[in-house]
Protein backbone atom coordinates (compact mmCIF):
# COMPACT_ATOMS: atom_id res chain seq x y z
CA UNK A 1 0.00 0.00 0.00
CA UNK A 2 1.00 3.64 -1.27
CA UNK A 3 1.92 5.76 2.72
CA UNK A 4 -0.34 7.98 3.93
CA UNK A 5 -0.66 9.55 6.56
CA UNK A 6 -3.18 8.82 9.68
CA UNK A 7 -4.72 11.36 11.26
CA UNK A 8 -7.11 10.44 14.85
CA UNK A 9 -8.63 13.72 15.78
CA UNK A 10 -10.42 13.60 19.06
CA UNK A 11 -13.15 16.17 17.95
CA UNK A 12 -15.24 17.41 15.18
CA UNK A 13 -13.78 20.51 14.47
CA UNK A 14 -10.45 19.50 15.00
CA UNK A 15 -11.62 17.06 11.67
CA UNK A 16 -12.61 19.49 9.62
CA UNK A 17 -10.18 21.55 9.89
CA UNK A 18 -8.02 18.72 9.14
CA UNK A 19 -10.51 18.12 6.05
CA UNK A 20 -10.16 21.62 5.14
CA UNK A 21 -6.14 21.69 5.25
CA UNK A 22 -5.86 18.63 3.08
CA UNK A 23 -8.78 18.28 0.41
CA UNK A 24 -7.21 15.01 -0.83
CA UNK A 25 -7.50 13.63 2.61
CA UNK A 26 -10.24 10.71 3.33
CA UNK A 27 -12.46 9.94 6.47
CA UNK A 28 -11.74 6.64 7.99
CA UNK A 29 -14.79 4.72 9.43
CA UNK A 30 -15.33 0.63 8.73
CA UNK A 31 -12.59 1.19 6.12
CA UNK A 32 -14.54 -1.95 4.27
CA UNK A 33 -14.33 0.19 0.88
CA UNK A 34 -11.67 2.83 1.46
CA UNK A 35 -8.89 0.27 2.71
CA UNK A 36 -9.35 -1.38 -0.63
CA UNK A 37 -9.37 1.53 -2.71
CA UNK A 38 -5.77 2.50 -1.06
CA UNK A 39 -3.83 -0.47 -1.49
CA UNK A 40 -5.41 -1.21 -5.33
CA UNK A 41 -4.50 2.61 -5.63
CA UNK A 42 -8.18 3.45 -6.93
CA UNK A 43 -8.24 6.00 -4.34
CA UNK A 44 -5.19 8.44 -3.58
CA UNK A 45 -4.98 9.61 -0.38
CA UNK A 46 -1.81 11.62 1.17
CA UNK A 47 -4.15 12.11 4.72
CA UNK A 48 -6.31 9.66 6.31
CA UNK A 49 -8.49 11.04 8.85
CA UNK A 50 -9.46 8.26 11.14
CA UNK A 51 -13.17 9.59 13.21
CA UNK A 52 -13.68 7.02 15.44
CA UNK A 53 -12.36 8.90 18.29
CA UNK A 54 -14.24 12.15 17.40
CA UNK A 55 -15.74 12.23 20.82
CA UNK A 56 -19.15 14.05 19.10
CA UNK A 57 -19.69 11.15 16.75
CA UNK A 58 -20.94 8.41 18.89
CA UNK A 59 -21.96 4.51 17.83
CA UNK A 60 -25.70 4.69 19.26
CA UNK A 61 -28.74 4.53 18.20
CA UNK A 62 -30.96 7.08 20.53
CA UNK A 63 -35.26 7.36 20.27
CA UNK A 64 -35.65 11.09 19.01
CA UNK A 65 -39.32 12.41 18.60
CA UNK A 66 -40.81 9.05 17.78
CA UNK A 67 -38.22 8.36 15.30
CA UNK A 68 -34.37 7.33 15.80
CA UNK A 69 -30.97 9.12 15.87
CA UNK A 70 -28.06 7.03 13.77
CA UNK A 71 -24.55 7.78 15.08
CA UNK A 72 -22.23 8.48 12.71
CA UNK A 73 -19.95 5.34 13.93
CA UNK A 74 -22.99 2.94 13.95
CA UNK A 75 -21.70 -0.43 12.45
CA UNK A 76 -24.53 -2.65 10.57
CA UNK A 77 -24.00 -5.45 13.42
CA UNK A 78 -25.78 -2.65 15.57
CA UNK A 79 -27.80 -1.65 13.13
CA UNK A 80 -29.34 -4.96 12.20
CA UNK A 81 -29.52 -6.35 15.87
CA UNK A 82 -31.65 -3.01 16.71
CA UNK A 83 -34.90 -4.46 18.37
CA UNK A 84 -36.77 -1.21 17.75
CA UNK A 85 -34.79 -0.99 14.09
CA UNK A 86 -36.18 -4.67 13.38
CA UNK A 87 -40.17 -3.93 14.69
CA UNK A 88 -40.42 -0.61 12.70
CA UNK A 89 -37.83 0.01 10.25
CA UNK A 90 -37.48 -3.81 9.52
CA UNK A 91 -36.37 -3.23 5.67
CA UNK A 92 -33.15 -1.24 6.91
CA UNK A 93 -32.58 -4.03 9.53
CA UNK A 94 -32.77 -6.32 6.73
CA UNK A 95 -30.20 -4.70 4.50
CA UNK A 96 -28.09 -4.06 6.84
CA UNK A 97 -27.74 -7.96 8.05
CA UNK A 98 -26.79 -8.92 4.31
CA UNK A 99 -23.76 -6.38 4.50
CA UNK A 100 -20.87 -8.56 3.55
CA UNK A 101 -19.81 -11.17 6.13
CA UNK A 102 -20.02 -10.95 9.87
CA UNK A 103 -16.46 -9.38 9.63
CA UNK A 104 -17.69 -6.32 7.38
CA UNK A 105 -20.44 -5.99 9.31
CA UNK A 106 -18.56 -5.85 12.42
CA UNK A 107 -16.74 -2.72 10.44
CA UNK A 108 -18.95 -1.20 8.16
CA UNK A 109 -20.80 1.71 9.17
CA UNK A 110 -24.13 3.02 7.77
CA UNK A 111 -23.22 6.44 7.51
CA UNK A 112 -20.24 4.71 5.23
CA UNK A 113 -22.72 3.07 3.17
CA UNK A 114 -24.25 6.16 2.42
CA UNK A 115 -20.97 8.22 1.42
CA UNK A 116 -19.75 5.49 -0.97
CA UNK A 117 -23.20 5.75 -2.76
CA UNK A 118 -22.67 2.37 -4.29
CA UNK A 119 -25.79 1.76 -6.56
CA UNK A 120 -25.59 -1.96 -5.20
CA UNK A 121 -25.82 -0.79 -1.03
CA UNK A 122 -28.01 -2.77 0.71
CA UNK A 123 -29.14 -0.20 3.26
CA UNK A 124 -29.71 2.61 1.12
CA UNK A 125 -33.04 1.51 -0.61
CA UNK A 126 -34.70 0.67 3.07
CA UNK A 127 -33.34 4.81 4.02
CA UNK A 128 -35.05 5.95 0.67
CA UNK A 129 -38.59 4.06 1.83
CA UNK A 130 -38.30 5.84 5.31
CA UNK A 131 -37.36 9.25 3.95
CA UNK A 132 -34.50 9.21 5.93
CA UNK A 133 -32.14 12.54 6.49
CA UNK A 134 -28.37 12.70 7.17
CA UNK A 135 -27.08 15.50 9.12
CA UNK A 136 -23.24 16.80 7.78
CA UNK A 137 -21.24 19.21 9.37
CA UNK A 138 -18.41 21.59 7.54
CA UNK A 139 -16.76 24.40 7.91
CA UNK A 140 -20.16 26.64 7.28
CA UNK A 141 -21.78 24.61 10.38
CA UNK A 142 -24.39 22.15 10.02
CA UNK A 143 -27.08 21.02 7.05
CA UNK A 144 -29.37 18.78 7.15
CA UNK A 145 -29.75 16.69 3.54
CA UNK A 146 -33.35 14.76 2.83
CA UNK A 147 -31.55 10.55 1.46
CA UNK A 148 -33.11 11.23 -1.56
CA UNK A 149 -31.14 14.36 -2.48
CA UNK A 150 -27.68 12.55 -1.36
CA UNK A 151 -26.98 10.33 -4.07
CA UNK A 152 -25.80 11.24 -7.48
CA UNK A 153 -23.72 8.27 -8.95
CA UNK A 154 -21.40 5.08 -7.59
CA UNK A 155 -19.10 7.29 -5.24
CA UNK A 156 -20.37 10.50 -6.10
CA UNK A 157 -22.57 11.97 -3.27
CA UNK A 158 -24.00 15.97 -2.72
CA UNK A 159 -22.05 15.43 0.22
CA UNK A 160 -19.65 18.38 -0.09
CA UNK A 161 -15.79 17.30 0.17
CA UNK A 162 -15.46 18.98 3.55
CA UNK A 163 -18.25 17.81 5.05
CA UNK A 164 -18.28 14.90 8.08
CA UNK A 165 -21.66 12.77 8.15
CA UNK A 166 -22.37 12.91 12.11
CA UNK A 167 -25.63 11.39 11.90
CA UNK A 168 -28.66 9.47 10.25
CA UNK A 169 -32.10 10.35 11.41
CA UNK A 170 -34.92 7.96 10.71
CA UNK A 171 -38.15 9.84 11.21
CA UNK A 172 -41.28 8.35 12.92
CA UNK A 173 -44.27 6.65 11.47
CA UNK A 174 -47.47 7.16 11.45
CA UNK A 175 -49.30 3.78 11.83
CA UNK A 176 -49.08 0.78 11.43
CA UNK A 177 -46.01 -0.24 8.70
CA UNK A 178 -44.64 -3.37 7.06
CA UNK A 179 -41.43 -3.28 5.37
CA UNK A 180 -39.09 -6.24 3.74
CA UNK A 181 -35.92 -5.63 1.93
CA UNK A 182 -34.52 -8.57 -0.68
CA UNK A 183 -32.60 -9.26 -3.25
CA UNK A 184 -30.90 -10.88 -5.82
CA UNK A 185 -27.48 -12.65 -5.09
CA UNK A 186 -25.15 -14.77 -7.47
CA UNK A 187 -24.09 -17.08 -4.11
CA UNK A 188 -25.80 -17.55 -1.03
CA UNK A 189 -24.06 -15.27 1.35
CA UNK A 190 -20.93 -13.51 1.10
CA UNK A 191 -21.91 -11.12 -2.73
CA UNK A 192 -23.08 -7.96 -3.51
CA UNK A 193 -26.31 -8.07 -4.88
CA UNK A 194 -27.66 -7.79 -8.86
CA UNK A 195 -30.77 -6.51 -7.78
CA UNK A 196 -32.27 -4.99 -4.35
CA UNK A 197 -35.33 -3.67 -3.42
CA UNK A 198 -36.89 -2.18 -0.14
CA UNK A 199 -40.67 -2.03 0.35
CA UNK A 200 -42.96 -0.46 3.06
CA UNK A 201 -46.37 -0.55 3.10
CA UNK A 202 -48.22 2.61 5.16
CA UNK A 203 -51.23 2.52 7.29
CA UNK A 204 -52.31 4.99 4.89
CA UNK A 205 -52.19 2.12 1.85
CA UNK A 206 -49.42 3.35 0.67
CA UNK A 207 -46.62 1.53 -1.24
CA UNK A 208 -42.72 3.15 -0.97
CA UNK A 209 -40.42 1.11 -2.79
CA UNK A 210 -36.89 1.81 -3.46
CA UNK A 211 -34.56 0.15 -5.44
CA UNK A 212 -30.99 -0.14 -6.87
CA UNK A 213 -28.35 -2.07 -8.72
CA UNK A 214 -30.29 -1.22 -11.86
CA UNK A 215 -28.68 2.18 -12.64
CA UNK A 216 -26.14 4.34 -11.18
CA UNK A 217 -27.96 5.12 -7.85
CA UNK A 218 -30.64 3.96 -5.81
CA UNK A 219 -34.51 5.10 -6.79
CA UNK A 220 -37.04 5.52 -4.93
CA UNK A 221 -40.87 5.59 -6.23
CA UNK A 222 -44.50 5.77 -4.27
CA UNK A 223 -47.60 4.54 -5.39
CA UNK A 224 -50.17 6.53 -3.10
CA UNK A 225 -53.17 4.98 -4.62
CA UNK A 226 -53.23 2.29 -2.74
CA UNK A 227 -53.50 -0.15 -5.53
CA UNK A 228 -50.20 -1.95 -4.97
CA UNK A 229 -50.99 -2.73 -1.21
CA UNK A 230 -54.50 -3.26 -2.26
CA UNK A 231 -54.83 -7.30 -1.16
CA UNK A 232 -57.90 -8.22 -3.67
CA UNK A 233 -55.56 -6.54 -6.79
CA UNK A 234 -54.40 -8.97 -8.87
CA UNK A 235 -50.77 -9.39 -10.36
CA UNK A 236 -51.47 -8.16 -13.74
CA UNK A 237 -53.07 -5.20 -12.27
CA UNK A 238 -49.71 -4.24 -9.74
CA UNK A 239 -47.45 -5.75 -12.29
CA UNK A 240 -48.67 -2.33 -13.84
CA UNK A 241 -48.29 -0.13 -11.19
CA UNK A 242 -44.81 -1.45 -10.42
CA UNK A 243 -43.40 -1.63 -14.23
CA UNK A 244 -44.41 2.37 -14.13
CA UNK A 245 -41.93 2.53 -10.63
CA UNK A 246 -39.65 0.68 -12.32
CA UNK A 247 -39.34 2.71 -15.48
CA UNK A 248 -36.18 4.21 -14.82
CA UNK A 249 -34.23 0.86 -13.86
CA UNK A 250 -31.21 1.68 -16.70
CA UNK A 251 -29.29 -1.42 -15.49
CA UNK A 252 -25.55 -1.68 -16.88
CA UNK A 253 -25.06 -3.98 -19.79
CA UNK A 254 -20.79 -4.05 -18.78
CA UNK A 255 -21.66 -5.73 -15.62
CA UNK A 256 -20.24 -9.28 -14.49
CA UNK A 257 -23.53 -10.08 -12.07
CA UNK A 258 -26.09 -10.12 -14.20
CA UNK A 259 -27.13 -8.87 -17.43
CA UNK A 260 -29.89 -6.00 -18.03
CA UNK A 261 -32.69 -7.95 -19.12
CA UNK A 262 -31.96 -10.69 -16.10
CA UNK A 263 -32.27 -7.36 -13.89
CA UNK A 264 -35.45 -6.04 -15.26
CA UNK A 265 -37.08 -9.53 -14.86
CA UNK A 266 -36.08 -10.31 -11.26
CA UNK A 267 -36.98 -6.78 -10.63
CA UNK A 268 -40.73 -7.41 -11.08
CA UNK A 269 -40.42 -10.60 -9.57
CA UNK A 270 -38.96 -9.21 -6.49
CA UNK A 271 -40.95 -5.98 -6.63
CA UNK A 272 -44.17 -7.98 -6.36
CA UNK A 273 -42.66 -10.32 -3.44
CA UNK A 274 -41.34 -7.46 -1.49
CA UNK A 275 -44.69 -5.71 -1.47
CA UNK A 276 -46.58 -9.06 -0.56
CA UNK A 277 -43.64 -9.52 2.35
CA UNK A 278 -44.14 -5.65 3.43
CA UNK A 279 -48.00 -6.34 3.65
CA UNK A 280 -48.26 -8.92 5.08
CA UNK A 281 -45.72 -7.78 8.01
CA UNK A 282 -48.33 -4.70 8.02
CA UNK A 283 -51.19 -6.73 8.96
CA UNK A 284 -49.10 -7.69 11.78
CA UNK A 285 -47.45 -4.82 13.29
CA UNK A 286 -48.75 -2.48 16.07
CA UNK A 287 -49.33 1.46 15.55
CA UNK B 1 7.00 8.17 9.61
CA UNK B 2 6.54 5.87 12.23
CA UNK B 3 4.49 5.81 15.23
CA UNK B 4 4.27 3.60 18.26
CA UNK B 5 1.57 1.58 18.32
CA UNK B 6 0.49 -0.57 22.10
CA UNK B 7 -2.05 -3.23 21.61
CA UNK B 8 -2.96 -6.22 23.63
CA UNK B 9 -2.22 -9.51 21.85
CA UNK B 10 -3.59 -12.94 23.16
CA UNK B 11 -3.58 -11.35 26.84
CA UNK B 12 0.45 -10.25 26.31
CA UNK B 13 0.72 -6.34 26.08
CA UNK B 14 2.76 -5.14 23.00
CA UNK B 15 4.26 -2.07 21.71
CA UNK B 16 5.55 -1.76 18.14
CA UNK B 17 6.86 0.91 15.82
CA UNK B 18 4.81 0.88 12.85
CA UNK B 19 4.08 2.72 9.68
CA UNK B 20 0.64 4.46 9.75
CA UNK B 21 -0.39 2.74 6.15
CA UNK B 22 0.12 -0.39 7.82
CA UNK B 23 -2.87 -2.89 8.27
CA UNK B 24 -3.17 -5.03 11.81
CA UNK B 25 -2.67 -8.18 9.59
CA UNK B 26 0.89 -6.63 8.96
CA UNK B 27 2.01 -6.08 11.89
CA UNK B 28 0.52 -9.43 13.49
CA UNK B 29 2.43 -11.22 10.43
CA UNK B 30 5.81 -9.10 10.17
CA UNK B 31 6.38 -7.03 13.48
CA UNK B 32 5.26 -9.61 15.84
CA UNK B 33 5.67 -12.57 13.94
CA UNK B 34 2.47 -14.29 14.25
CA UNK B 35 1.97 -15.87 11.27
CA UNK B 36 -1.10 -18.10 12.33
CA UNK B 37 -3.27 -14.95 10.81
CA UNK B 38 -2.86 -15.66 6.73
CA UNK B 39 -3.02 -13.17 4.09
CA UNK B 40 -4.84 -14.04 1.04
CA UNK B 41 -7.07 -12.10 -0.65
CA UNK B 42 -6.59 -8.58 0.97
CA UNK B 43 -10.27 -7.59 0.01
CA UNK B 44 -12.27 -8.96 3.10
CA UNK B 45 -14.03 -11.34 1.09
CA UNK B 46 -12.34 -14.55 2.19
CA UNK B 47 -12.15 -14.53 5.74
CA UNK B 48 -8.28 -16.37 6.02
CA UNK B 49 -7.15 -12.96 8.00
CA UNK B 50 -9.81 -13.10 10.44
CA UNK B 51 -8.87 -11.87 13.97
CA UNK B 52 -10.52 -10.98 16.97
CA UNK B 53 -10.04 -7.22 17.90
CA UNK B 54 -11.89 -5.78 21.23
CA UNK B 55 -13.86 -9.60 20.98
CA UNK B 56 -15.61 -8.66 17.52
CA UNK B 57 -14.28 -10.63 14.38
CA UNK B 58 -12.45 -8.29 11.99
CA UNK B 59 -10.96 -8.67 8.60
CA UNK B 60 -7.70 -7.56 9.85
CA UNK B 61 -6.47 -6.67 6.14
CA UNK B 62 -8.96 -4.05 6.51
CA UNK B 63 -7.90 -2.88 9.97
CA UNK B 64 -5.02 -0.41 9.92
CA UNK B 65 -3.04 -0.90 13.07
CA UNK B 66 -3.29 2.41 14.42
CA UNK B 67 -7.43 1.75 14.76
CA UNK B 68 -6.67 -0.93 16.61
CA UNK B 69 -4.33 1.08 19.38
CA UNK B 70 -5.06 0.14 22.96
CA UNK B 71 -7.20 -2.41 21.97
CA UNK B 72 -7.46 -6.07 23.08
CA UNK B 73 -6.57 -8.65 19.95
CA UNK B 74 -6.97 -12.73 19.66
CA UNK B 75 -5.13 -14.36 17.14
CA UNK B 76 -5.38 -18.06 16.01
CA UNK B 77 -2.01 -18.51 18.43
CA UNK B 78 -4.49 -17.06 21.37
CA UNK B 79 -6.93 -20.14 20.92
CA UNK B 80 -4.90 -23.06 23.18
CA UNK B 81 -4.65 -22.65 26.36
CA UNK B 82 -1.39 -23.99 28.49
CA UNK B 83 -0.66 -26.27 25.15
CA UNK B 84 -4.31 -27.71 25.14
CA UNK B 85 -5.97 -27.54 21.90
CA UNK B 86 -9.71 -25.89 22.37
CA UNK B 87 -12.72 -27.17 21.88
CA UNK B 88 -13.15 -25.43 18.79
CA UNK B 89 -9.28 -26.30 17.20
CA UNK B 90 -10.11 -29.80 19.17
CA UNK B 91 -13.15 -30.22 17.11
CA UNK B 92 -11.71 -29.28 13.58
CA UNK B 93 -9.23 -32.01 14.09
CA UNK B 94 -11.42 -34.60 14.92
CA UNK B 95 -14.07 -33.78 12.26
CA UNK B 96 -10.96 -33.20 9.29
CA UNK B 97 -12.23 -29.51 8.78
CA UNK B 98 -8.79 -28.97 7.92
CA UNK B 99 -7.46 -29.53 4.63
CA UNK B 100 -4.91 -28.01 3.15
CA UNK B 101 -5.64 -25.78 6.49
CA UNK B 102 -4.74 -22.14 5.03
CA UNK B 103 -8.32 -21.14 5.73
CA UNK B 104 -8.29 -22.84 9.13
CA UNK B 105 -6.80 -20.17 11.30
CA UNK B 106 -10.33 -17.71 9.95
CA UNK B 107 -12.14 -19.82 10.22
CA UNK B 108 -11.64 -20.84 13.57
CA UNK B 109 -11.41 -16.86 15.00
CA UNK B 110 -14.86 -16.66 12.44
CA UNK B 111 -16.03 -20.03 14.82
CA UNK B 112 -14.49 -18.52 18.18
CA UNK B 113 -17.08 -14.93 17.34
CA UNK B 114 -19.75 -16.98 16.70
CA UNK B 115 -19.72 -19.53 19.50
CA UNK B 116 -19.26 -16.30 21.80
CA UNK B 117 -22.30 -13.97 20.70
CA UNK B 118 -24.63 -17.58 20.16
CA UNK B 119 -23.03 -20.78 22.11
CA UNK B 120 -25.78 -23.07 20.99
CA UNK B 121 -25.97 -21.53 17.24
CA UNK B 122 -28.31 -23.48 14.70
CA UNK B 123 -26.84 -24.57 11.64
CA UNK B 124 -28.19 -21.88 9.64
CA UNK B 125 -26.12 -19.63 11.76
CA UNK B 126 -22.98 -21.03 11.54
CA UNK B 127 -23.83 -21.27 7.88
CA UNK B 128 -24.10 -17.07 8.47
CA UNK B 129 -21.82 -16.73 11.00
CA UNK B 130 -19.08 -18.06 8.37
CA UNK B 131 -19.85 -16.67 5.61
CA UNK B 132 -17.07 -14.55 4.96
CA UNK B 133 -14.89 -17.03 4.98
CA UNK B 134 -13.92 -19.02 1.69
CA UNK B 135 -12.43 -22.89 1.91
CA UNK B 136 -10.85 -23.78 -1.38
CA UNK B 137 -10.96 -27.34 -0.53
CA UNK B 138 -14.59 -27.08 -0.08
CA UNK B 139 -14.33 -28.81 3.49
CA UNK B 140 -17.29 -26.69 4.71
CA UNK B 141 -19.20 -29.79 5.99
CA UNK B 142 -16.73 -30.79 8.27
CA UNK B 143 -16.19 -27.16 9.23
CA UNK B 144 -19.87 -26.74 9.92
CA UNK B 145 -20.00 -30.11 11.54
CA UNK B 146 -17.30 -29.35 14.14
CA UNK B 147 -18.83 -25.75 14.87
CA UNK B 148 -21.82 -27.45 16.15
CA UNK B 149 -19.69 -30.48 17.37
CA UNK B 150 -17.59 -27.68 19.60
CA UNK B 151 -20.85 -25.71 20.84
CA UNK B 152 -22.03 -28.54 21.85
CA UNK B 153 -18.91 -30.14 23.99
CA UNK B 154 -18.86 -26.58 25.58
CA UNK B 155 -22.61 -26.95 26.56
CA UNK B 156 -21.94 -30.91 27.87
CA UNK B 157 -21.35 -30.78 31.82
CA UNK B 158 -17.56 -30.57 32.63
CA UNK B 159 -17.35 -33.98 33.86
CA UNK B 160 -18.53 -35.17 30.29
CA UNK B 161 -15.58 -33.14 28.67
CA UNK B 162 -13.39 -35.79 29.16
CA UNK B 163 -9.43 -35.43 27.70
CA UNK B 164 -10.44 -38.59 25.92
CA UNK B 165 -11.35 -35.80 23.18
CA UNK B 166 -11.85 -39.28 20.68
CA UNK B 167 -14.86 -39.89 22.30
CA UNK B 168 -17.06 -37.46 20.88
CA UNK B 169 -16.25 -37.82 17.68
CA UNK B 170 -16.78 -41.54 17.55
CA UNK B 171 -20.03 -40.96 19.06
CA UNK B 172 -23.01 -41.75 16.06
CA UNK B 173 -24.54 -38.26 15.78
CA UNK B 174 -27.62 -39.88 14.10
CA UNK B 175 -27.82 -41.42 17.85
CA UNK B 176 -28.12 -37.97 19.44
CA UNK B 177 -30.73 -35.86 19.05
CA UNK B 178 -29.45 -32.31 18.18
CA UNK B 179 -31.95 -29.78 18.59
CA UNK B 180 -29.20 -27.32 16.29
CA UNK B 181 -30.53 -29.21 13.34
CA UNK B 182 -34.26 -28.80 13.93
CA UNK B 183 -35.94 -26.28 12.28
CA UNK B 184 -36.01 -23.22 14.22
Amino acid sequence: MRAFAVAQPEDLSEAIGLLAGEPAARLLAGGTDLIIGLRDGSIEAPLVIDVKRIRELDASIANAGGGLVIGARTAMTEIAADPRIRARYTALAEGAAVVGSVQIRNRATLAGNVCNASPAADTTPALLVFGATVAVRGPAGERSLPIDEVFVRSGVTTIRPDEIVTRIELPPIAGRVGSTHVRRTRRRGHDLASVTIAAAVLESGETRIAYGSVGPRPLLRVDSTGALADPGASDAARLRVLDDMFADAAPSAGSMRASPEYRLAMLRVLGLRAVDAARGRREGSKA
Amino acid sequence: MTSSLSLTVNDRPRTVSIEPHHTLLEVLRADLGLTGTKECCLVGECGACTVLVDGRSVDSCLVLAVEANGSEVVTVEGLALAGALNSLQQAFLDHGAAQCGFCIPGQLMAARALLETSPRPSRAEVEDGLAGNLCRCAGYEQIIEAVLDAAERDAAPTAARSPDRGAAAEADPAATPDANLAPQ
